[in-house]
């Protein structure tokens, strides 16, 4: 009479199998596998937890790790010693320490502001179109449409273009002022045709780097979208929210981790803006489109001081580290998950 | 009623976006239509039906020597990738399936690297390449690009293989696998999709690459970036050359990013967006 349920009692001891195995996958996902922990002295467990009966232990991830962190450390202290150095290529022979003169050098140089002003507009321009637009299209993509597939197509390639390409397309083929298309299609209109190039360097060139990156804030932000679930719009629809309330109080929200990923990301390269400036405007006229990128190239390898063009890089690494400490929480966030 | 609002709707979403995206991609047709058309048309005003003509390939090859950047190009992008995977998938490996402590630490950290900006190394990394005969030859590029993307390609691995079922591994290994049978026969099957896909997406990142592949190369191993973007001083107003040599450049890429949109989301966002 009691048996069959003393029998229950027991299966009912352990764990469900699913249950079983969602904790299993949990572990391997946390990384606090019992299985990898068993064994706490990396010293005394060289195959990470592998049982040791076997000949060979798995794969390991120190080349990766030494080539990186050499990659790392040589160039970048070269850059931080060079820094303090009064180190002309022209004139190798004038070499001493120059405390922080680079520094200074580099700091009271009237290019150093403009060029930290157009990098900043760069980067806050071309993101700024990029999100909105992105948002836009990406919500645009999400509809039902006919020939899904080739639309988005389209809207990606300009991702794949390669930046010289991109740039010389726009410069010699959209924005020429005598035989561009837009300027024939101002002259269609009847109105003076504009050079974009001598009369808004800038706008131009954040005009292309925009096209190139808009896909990447599109490409990103529909996936983020396809992920927000159908039932939430739904019941959302049913309660009588009406687009704009559902987009303020459901999809951008549900999108804010997306949207703060491409910022980050974007911010990454849009500091580094380099092979459109060349090909277009090759910093001018004067240093109207000269970013910080730019102007560290110019130091280094138009006017050979390498001195500072190095203390150049350190802002450089600086200014992209503040961005970057922001990105990588982002993202280690995602890792706990 | 409600099917034929919805139906409306559809219509209006389509007409829209179609109109988007064709001003998005217009620059890159506009640019085919120019690379088949004669020089003198190429600069006559705006018009979409070219001559048809397929001279400026021929002679991007005959005058400028396309062969030999685009040859730089494929050498550089397709060796430094499978160099990055060879170095990358022990480590994503021993990441995704014996994690430590440390493991979590060691990603962030490569991640970083990708932070730094490339102009931050730019003196150095010429005086180097200078002094070591390392400017200007493919070698020199390939490892440039390697080191690069090493942390994507890492990554990358990194969350593909974490999706393989450690129960699977387990299984294998209580059935008496010994290592190499459990590469060979359970992970390796499983694995070459997200090898794959990382493969294509770094190809493409390395294609692309304009800051080193300019800045460290010359006439000898300029890839196809170099060589387009020296093409804007001497060449003038060529634009239908311009436009044929651009052509054949992105082509390829172009065709190889159709297919791995998915991927690249991953890629690019670290596996923060899938």
């Amino acid at each position: 009479m009691h048996q069959p349920h003393k029998r229950l009692a027991r299966s009912n001891y352990l764990p469900h199998p699913e249950v079983r195995a969602q904790r299993a996958s949990k572990d391997a996902l946390s990384g606090k596998s019992r299985r990898t922990i068993r064994n706490r002295n990396p010293a005394r467990d060289p195959c990470h937890g592998y049982a040791t009966n076997q000949n060979a232990c798995p794969p390991d991830d120190g080349p990766a790790v030494v080539l990186l962190l050499i990659w790392m450390i040589v160039p970048l202290s070269m850059t931080i010693w060079y820094s303090f150095q009064n180190y002309n290529m022209l004139n190798p022979a004038m070499r001493g320490f120059a405390g922080f003169f680079n520094y200074v050098y580099f700091y009271t140089d009237p290019a150093f502001y403009q060029a930290i002003i157009n990098t900043l507009f760069i980067v806050v321009g071309v993101l700024f179109i990029t999100i909105v637009g992105g948002i836009a299209l990406a919500l645009l993509l999400d509809q039902p449409i006919f020939g899904q597939g080739i639309v988005r197509i389209l809207v990606i390639s300009p991702f794949f273009v390669m930046p010289p390409v991109a740039a010389l397309i726009w410069k010699n083929m959209i924005m020429h002022p005598g035989y561009g298309v837009l300027a024939d299609v101002s002259r269609f209109l009847g109105l003076q045709p504009v050079d974009w190039f001598a009369q808004y360097p800038l706008t131009s060139v954040i005009i292309i780097v925009a096209w190139q990156w808009l896909p990447f804030a599109t490409l990103i932000l529909l996936t983020a979208l396809q992920s927000l679930d159908e039932e939430q719009k739904e019941a959302a629809e049913m309660d009588g929210a009406n687009f704009a309330n559902r987009f303020w109080y459901l999809t951008l929200p549900h999108l804010a981790r997306a949207i703060t990923v491409v910022i980050l990301i974007q911010t990454i390269f849009l500091l580094a803006v380099y092979a459109e400036i060349l090909v277009t405007t090759n910093g001018g006229p004067g240093y109207a489109t000269t970013n910080l990128a730019f102007l560290i190239y110019r130091t280094a390898l138009l006017s050979y001081d390498v001195g500072g063009a190095s203390a150049g890089g350190v802002i450089a690494v600086v200014l992209a580290n503040i961005v970057a400490i922001f990105l990588m929480r982002a993202v280690g966030r995602n890792l706990d998950r | 009623m409600a099917r034929a609002v919805s139906t409306r709707r559809k219509w209006i979403a389509t007409a829209a976006a179609w109109v988007v995206a064709l001003v998005i991609f217009f620059p890159i047709f506009y640019m085919v239509v120019t690379s088949l058309k004669t020089e003198p048309e190429a600069i006559a005003g705006i018009s979409l039906i070219p001559s048809g003509t397929f001279e400026n390939y021929v002679e991007v090859q005959t005058q400028r020597d396309y062969f030999k950047p685009f040859l730089n190009s494929v050498i550089i992008s397709l060796g430094s990738t499978l160099i990055a995977l060879l170095i990358a998938i022990p480590a994503a490996w021993s990441m995704a399936f014996s994690p430590t402590r440390r493991t979590k630490d060691i990603l962030m950290w490569m991640l970083s690297t990708k932070m730094m900006p490339a102009v931050g190394v730019l003196v150095p990394m010429f005086l180097i390449f200078r002094d070591t005969g390392l400017l200007d030859t493919r070698i020199g590029l390939t490892v440039v690009l390697t080191l690069i993307n090493l942390p994507i390609v890492v990554w990358m691995l990194y969350t593909y293989f974490r999706e393989i079922p450690g129960e699977i591994l387990e299984a294998a290994r209580m059935d008496g696998a010994t290592l190499m049978g459990e590469i060979v026969y359970v992970l390796t099957p499983m694995a070459v999709p997200g090898i794959a896909s990382t493969m294509l997406l770094n190809i493409i990142l390395a294609w692309n690459e304009a800051f080193w592949s300019i800045r460290l190369s010359a006439a000898n191993a300029a890839p196809l970036t170099a060589f387009i973007a020296s093409f804007s001083s001497p060449q003038g107003l060529f634009w239908a050359k311009l436009s044929a040599a651009s052509t054949l450049a992105i082509a390829p890429i172009l065709i190889m990013g159709w297919f791995s949109q998915r991927q690249l989301v991953r890629g690019l966002t670290f596996g923060a967006v899938k």
